[in-house]
């Protein structure tokens, strides 16, 4: 079926319908049967979707379990973050041609060199890209050759994005502090308070998930994506086979690297501010639950995942406050022990079970003794 | 008759002599100061060596708010009373009494004057007092002042002093204080000078550095080369002491992280069980110190000094009963995948943090010193303070006893041949099952311990476990896993280095760099400092 099967077919189709159906319903219906806040917060989980098909192309199908995920997802926002503080111009509080508001309230003299460039639309677009990139490579590049995995690599991906996150919080690194970026006006001339622009990024969010869905899949479906499994699986087997299992490694994690930074430059502008708290260890690893839930090395699953877990957060937190941090956690709990394909291994796994039922019946009626084997049942074993 | 007559007179008068000081004093050191602004500067400097003579509690104050120009008269009643500056206005207080006069107006007082002569007469009058004091602090904190002075027309007093003073301390204050005014004397000569700078180079502090690097560039060669040797001998000692300093900071540190990770170098490093979960299990041990604390307050505020001591076991058997549920009801179906097993104690400490947010509330928790922790002593040029002290040995005796558990007892025994081989320590008749508990149950218990300590230095919040997850991993990590003692290296280590970086680079950046440096090492020696031989190669 190519690079769109079943399961990807029906999900690109729901994609497509929902981003026309929700600008449709914010702008042009009378009456507007979808609030603008949806527009935006749906736009937010789309963001978040592809940031767990980027995570589910590392862990999924390389067994890699980055805890550091958020930190990309963060760099591709701050990249953008400061295109928009850019586009201030001096319509800041302190309405400094040159400088963004808290350079002038931390006393900065001039721009910092890192800040240059960024008044240009396509240089952000290219570092949204570059800086999680360049950080996944070199990150990566130490990680891979000297052969640490499993564990260890989680443990230091969350140290990393530890370490980010205190230095973002210091003011003396440029990016604002504990504040963040924020007060943005507008992008390449678009009010970002208008419906319309708002529309726009929902749908551009919407694209760059199908992108990123269709990438990872021809990333996964090529030669190179069995290899990767490969690596998951067995990965000294691998290496002992002549696959210089590194190279392939960094590949796929730079490759996720940047969607995370695309995902994370898409989120900034809808939801209006960018802070030190997105590199925090806890929100990188709830991406990973996103994943487990949808089913992990699924792609699809993934995105839904985040989606479901994303939009549960916002019910809950906003009826049960008290509630969400068990629920959260009982989901982590449960997940891992009862659903460790997660919910789209549940569905598929009972449509195969009913039609493998449905050949044994048929079977027996034709007098034929169907063995189920055990290995038909548990599916692939999935090695973490 | 005649005879006892004369001797009842001499007795009476005797008894006249006796008390007549203190008829005197009672009566005349508020006339005496009332008599201060009157006359000219030679009354006022008998009136002063009067005052000086009653040897009233007050004299002193009187005399340094005198000398320093704060003793004013008020123009509206010709009251006597010391002003002090407090922002921009003037505020004056009874000179006797002390009670609180109000603001003064600009020119609403008059200054008491004094010339030169009259503030050397002060300056003495002053120091004799207070050396003079029957109070030993009251004295020391004279002889230090003098000290700081280093005024020669000091020494003749200073040196008369000495003869009585019987106090080790006083006097080697005194000593100091001759000779640092004796370096400021125009008039000593080279031998006096010598000693003094031989005196000061034992005190060996930043005082004695400031006193003595002038005497650097003295026209006398003998002085300077002797005042150069001192002042290299001071600065030596004192970036040893700094270096000391450091070091104490950094094992204080590392002692806290020691804490931190020495649970999780047993369920991560011994057990392979990725417990996302430790950290809040060491802020359930600072819970139970807090709720301990509250029912000591209520019920027995006399043993309030032991609720350290009660809450010690008490948090041991909570964390390690929470321990062990979380082995038995979750971690045990997840052996083998360690990555399933970090998610799911990721999702148990969630859990734990909102039950204790729920129960507690999401505030910081007052815990208390109890009085042998709080307060400070001085070692060297050093100050070490009690509770950090206290902490390092706590953690030291927690890791020693852990040790020992491990190495010498029975459990510990079993614990090993588990972890080493499971199915022929299972075959050998160990319950595994039964060990496992145990051990994960052990390694939250010591936790819990942590949580105990860790009360006291840190904000007991439901987020309390949060900042020491990324550490204590890094330090077991570091270490090697599997390797108890890696760990204790690693944590002091990792202390110490990072409490010398912080004079350069900040505290933040300090941290962030040992972190790259963690990322760093692991990149070279995957299996940290102390690696466990054997022959695992992967997983």
């Amino acid at each position: 079926m190519g690079l769109i099967d079943r399961r990807m077919g029906i999900f690109l189709a729901g994609l497509f319908v929902l981003t026309v159906a929700i600008p449709y319903g914010n702008l042009a219906m009378s009456g507007q049967p979808v609030p603008s806040y949806v527009v935006s917060l749906l736009g937010k989980y789309l963001c978040y979707a592809l940031l767990a098909v980027a995570l589910d192309l590392v862990w999924g199908y390389c067994g890699i379990l980055s805890l550091g995920h958020g930190a990309f997802f963060a760099l591709g926002g701050y990249a953008m973050g400061m295109h928009l503080m850019r586009e201030i111009g001096d319509r800041g509080v302190y309405a400094n041609p040159d400088l963004p508001d808290f350079m002038v309230f931390l006393n900065y003299e001039a721009l910092p060199w890192y800040w240059h460039g960024f008044d240009m639309f396509w240089f952000a677009c290219i570092m949204v890209l570059a800086v999680p990139g360049l950080l996944a490579f070199v990150f990566g590049w130490f990680a891979f050759r000297s052969r640490v995995t499993g564990v260890y690599l989680s443990i230091i991906t969350q140290a990393m994005t530890y370490a980010l996150m205190l230095a973002f919080f210091r003011n003396e690194m440029g990016f604002g502090g504990n504040n963040g970026l924020t007060d943005f006006k507008d992008v390449l001339g678009f009010d970002l308070q208008s419906d319309v622009t708002r529309a726009w990024l929902f749908g551009l969010s919407g694209l760059a998930l199908a992108a990123g869905l269709l990438i990872a899949k021809a990333i996964t479906d090529s030669k190179l994506g069995k290899v990767l499994i490969a690596v998951r699986d067995a990965e000294s087997r691998t290496r002992f086979l002549g696959y210089r299992v590194e190279e392939y490694k960094l590949f796929v994690f730079v490759v996720s690297a940047m969607m995370a930074g695309v995902a994370g430059a898409l989120y900034v502008p809808q939801v209006g501010i960018i802070n030190p708290g997105e590199f925090s260890p806890a929100n990188s690893i709830e991406i990973v639950i996103w994943v487990a839930l949808g089913g992990r090395g699924t792609l699809v699953g993934a995105a839904l995942g985040a989606i479901l877990v994303a939009g549960a957060k916002t019910l809950l937190t906003g009826w049960l406050p008290e509630v969400w941090l068990f629920a959260l956690g009982a989901l982590f709990v449960l997940v891992t022990i009862f659903l460790p394909k997660g919910v789209l291994g549940l569905i598929e796994g009972r449509q195969k079970g009913q039609s493998a039922s449905r050949e044994r019946a048929a079977a027996r009626a034709d007098g034929v003794d169907l063995e189920v084997r055990p290995e038909e049942l548990r599916g692939e074993e999935v090695k973490s | 008759m005649h005879f006892l007559l004369r001797l009842l007179g001499r007795v009476l008068g005797l008894c006249v002599l006796l008390i007549a000081p203190f008829m005197v004093q009672a009566q005349s050191f508020d006339d005496l100061v009332r008599a201060l602004p009157e006359g000219k500067f030679d009354d006022r400097a008998k009136v002063i060596a009067q005052i000086a003579q009653t040897g009233d509690d007050r004299a002193a104050d009187t005399l340094t708010a005198l000398l320093e120009g704060n003793l004013h008269v008020l123009k509206a009643d010709d009251s006597l009373v010391v002003i002090s500056k407090r922002g921009t206005q003037t505020i004056a207080a009874d000179a006797l009494s002390g009670e609180d006069r109000g603001v003064v107006k600009k020119r609403g007082s008059k200054k008491i004057r004094v010339n030169n002569a009259l503030r050397r007469e002060l300056r003495a009058a002053i120091g004799r007092l207070t050396l003079a004091h029957p109070d030993p602090v009251r004295r020391l904190a004279a002889a230090e002042a003098a000290f700081k002075a280093a005024d020669p027309s000091q020494i003749a007093l200073l040196h008369s002093v000495l003869e009585t003073e019987e106090n080790k301390k006083i006097r080697g204050a005194l000593t100091e204080a001759v000779a640092a005014s004796q370096l400021a004397d125009a008039e000593a000569t080279t031998a006096d000078k010598l000693d003094a700078i031989s005196v000061l180079r034992k005190r060996g502090d930043q005082e004695a550095l400031t006193l003595l690097s002038p005497l650097v560039q003295s026209d006398d060669p003998a002085l300077a080369e002797a005042a150069e040797e001192a002042v290299v001998k001071i600065e030596q000692s004192k970036r040893l002491w700094g270096l000391a300093q450091n070091v104490w900071f950094g094992m204080s540190l590392g002692s806290v992280l020691l804490l931190a990770a020495i649970g999780l170098a047993i369920t991560f490093g011994v057990m392979g069980v990725i417990n996302m979960a430790h950290g809040e299990l060491v802020m359930l041990g600072a819970y139970t110190t807090f709720a301990v604390q509250e029912a000591i307050r209520g019920a027995f505020p006399e043993l309030f000094d032991w609720s350290l001591l009660i809450a010690a076991p008490l948090a041991f058997l909570v964390a390690g009963g929470v321990g062990v549920a979380i082995e038995r009801g979750c971690v045990r179906y997840l052996y083998g995948r360690p990555l399933e097993t970090l998610l799911a104690t990721w999702g148990i400490s969630l859990i734990l943090q909102q039950t204790v947010r729920s129960i507690f509330g999401p505030n910081n928790r007052e815990v208390g010193n109890p009085s042998w922790m709080s307060g400070a002593f001085e070692l060297g040029q050093m100050t070490i303070t009690y509770n950090r002290l206290w902490i390092l040995l706590f953690a030291l005796a927690v890791f020693f006893v852990l040790l020992f558990v491990l190495k010498k007892t029975p459990i510990g025994l079993q614990m090993r041949a588990v972890t080493q081989n499971r199915q022929m320590a299972a075959d050998m008749g160990i319950r595994t099952g039964w060990v496992d508990a145990m051990t994960f149950g052990l390694g939250a218990g010591i936790a819990g311990l942590a949580g105990v300590a860790l009360s006291q230095i840190d904000n007991v919040s439901p987020n309390l476990g949060q900042s020491y997850i990324v550490d204590s991993f890094m330090v077991v990590v570091f270490g090697g896993a599997g390797s108890i003692w890696g760990t204790l290296a690693a944590a002091f280590s990792l202390g110490i280095a990072n409490k010398f970086m912080e004079p350069w680079t900040g505290a933040v950046l300090a941290k962030i760099l040992v972190l790259v440096f963690i990322i760093l090492f692991i990149q070279k020696r995957p299996r940290g400092l102390f690696a466990v031989r054997g022959r695992a190669v992967d997983q």
